[in-house]
């Protein structure tokens, strides 16, 4: 399972094409739209989370750039939600960055960003789901 | 038990009149620990009454009974959805079962391999225990008493007639280690298990867990009140799968999966942070419980029983990747779970890393949790009419 928030800058020939769906239907891929407007040049902006297999990830990227879409990764983050967190630890057995890591002999599970790589490996395997990936500017547009 | 047997002895008759009376001790099973090594199993039963055990993780034989309320015209559903997850309806006219495993209709279940699986029962629980508004779908063939054919609506806890949480299989003693011994990367309810061996995962709370402190279920049996997801709840029967027959160690302990619990409990009582809508990567959804029961040291036994440490309980290394799958549970060695808590095994003279999987630091909060329930005379203790089967 791969996973990545994309900006993706629609030229405005292709604003009317349903050209994501396609990324579903095709790609297999689930997406989440964070955010999605129509500039006043007509030029659409949509930043979205694409979520798939690594290798049908990057197809349904290589699709969106033969139709003329721009596709930036977006600057991003993972936060946890500390409420949901029960601290049990699953995540450490994929985190490569001890990023997340067991304080013995508590047992709490501890979340240091500053050693995170953004992997995202943690967001699905957190059986709460208390890993979430979001963009860290606002400023797309 | 014949009472000639211990030096010390007490009943839940007396143990209550000190909750009542605000002379209870009460202690937790990690503080148990140290009394006893200090002062002995007879002077630690002399002075403490009750020890409090914990867990918090995920177990899939839960679910809840939900009584949904007469409709106008009625209805005898036949097929029931909440937030479009199916609950079993082949009960009476608004009665369903909605379990903690059962994923949404529209769940792309493993077809995008490893499945996510975002929400099922067990976050179907753990939305109407946060209050908030849950979908619910019914269809019927129609009767002459129950015309209705469809029915949607919108329901939550604090209306409903009755929501009664109703796990068949909680609590296990003792549950195996799992490694994947294969060359790719595999998703199971014991988490994700790196090829080669590279992670070893464990789900038990060790020495806090509740029949790890009373391993022939001595106190334990239909009518025990415990705490249930925030709420109290109790012992009703032995769960699904209980096996007591098991090998053990000289203190009793269980070397692999044993005895389990059968627990009901009042969901409007509970809390929705101690029933968490979990999902397993590639496996499932399921529901984390809460779940701590209060031992009552009825002599220098239990006592003696409560006290076990995670150097006394050892659990059996056993290969997710091809031995399990194929119904055969060869052990590969066997590790203690002060081993497992400390963060790395040996198994065939390297070093893994260990990754628990339930929470230890919840264990403890449930163990402090119902002790000051106990401490505070809210909580008496509820005499078993009888105990598990033990053998
Ligand atoms: S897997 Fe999720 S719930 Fe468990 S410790 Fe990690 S972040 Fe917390
Ligand atoms: S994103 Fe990757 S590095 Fe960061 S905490 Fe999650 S698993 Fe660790």
């Amino acid at each position: 399972m791969y996973s990545k928030i994309l900006i993706l800058r629609f030229p405005n020939t292709e604003v009317q094409k349903p050209l994501v769906c396609y990324l579903a239907k095709d790609y297999g891929l689930t997406f989440n739209i964070l955010k999605a407007s129509v500039l006043p040049r007509r030029e659409g902006v949509m930043v979205l989370e694409l979520t798939g297999t690594k290798k049908n990830f990057n197809l349904g990227v290589s699709y969106l750039k033969e139709q003329g879409v721009n596709v930036q990764n977006a600057s991003q983050e993972v936060n946890r939600d500390n409420d949901r967190c029960m601290h049990c630890g699953a995540c450490t057995a994929v985190c490569p960055t001890g990023a997340l890591s067991i304080e013995r002999p508590d047992m709490a599970v501890n979340f240091d960003q500053k050693k995170c790589s953004v992997c995202a490996m943690c967001v699905p395997a957190c059986p709460t789901r208390s890993m979430g990936i979001l963009p860290t500017t606002e400023t797309f547009f | 038990m014949s009472k000639k047997k211990h030096k010390i002895n007490k009943t839940y008759k007396q143990i209550n009149d000190k909750i009542k009376s605000g002379d209870v001790v009460v202690v937790t099973a990690e503080e148990i620990i140290d009394i006893v090594r200090e002062n002995g199993p007879e002077e630690a039963a002399k002075h403490v009454d009750i020890v409090t055990t914990g867990t918090f993780a995920p177990m899939c034989s839960s679910g809840a009974v939900i009584n949904f309320g007469h409709t106008q015209p009625a209805i005898k559903a036949s097929k029931v959805w909440l937030n479009n997850v199916s609950a079993y309806a082949g009960m009476a006219a608004v009665d369903c079962y909605i379990g903690a495993t059962e994923p949404c209709e529209d769940d792309p279940l493993n077809k995008v391999w490893p499945g996510e699986f975002k929400y099922g029962g067990g976050h179907v629980i753990e939305d109407l225990l946060a209050g908030e508004k849950v979908h619910i779908k019914a269809s019927a063939y129609g009767t002459s008493c129950y015309p209705n054919k469809y029915v949607e609506d919108e329901i939550e806890l604090s209306k409903l007639p009755q929501a009664t949480l109703c796990n068949p299989r909680n609590g296990y003693q003792n549950y195996n280690c799992a490694v994947n011994m294969t060359k790719k990367t595999i998703y199971t309810y014991m988490g994700i298990l790196k090829p080669n061996a590279v992670n070893a995962n464990y789900c038990s709370a060790g020495q806090l867990s509740p029949l790890f402190n009373d391993p022939y279920y001595k106190t334990i049996g239909l009518g025990t009140r415990i705490f249930l997801g925030g709420g109290q709840g109790h012992v009703t029967w032995h769960g699904t799968q209980h096996k007591p027959g098991v090998a053990r160690t000289e203190k009793g302990i269980p070397l692999s999966p044993s005895g389990t619990l059968w627990v009901m409990g009042d969901m409007k009582q509970m809390k929705p942070e101690w029933l968490r809508g979990i999902s397993l990567l590639g496996y499932g959804c399921s529901l984390a419980v809460g779940l701590g029961i209060p031992i009552p040291i009825l002599n220098e036994e239990m006592a003696m029983y409560t006290a076990v440490s995670d150097e006394d309980l050892f659990t059996q290394i056993i290969d997710y990747g091809v031995d399990y799958p194929n119904g055969k549970s060869k052990s590969l060695g066997q590790v203690s779970y002060a081993d497992l808590k400390s963060g790395t095994i040996k198994l065939n003279d390297r070093e893994i890393q260990t990754v628990p999987l339930s929470s230890y630091v919840k264990a403890k909060e449930i163990a402090e949790i119902l002790k000051g329930w106990i401490k505070k005379g809210n909580f008496l203790l509820g005499e078993p009419q009888f105990t598990l089967p033990s053998e």
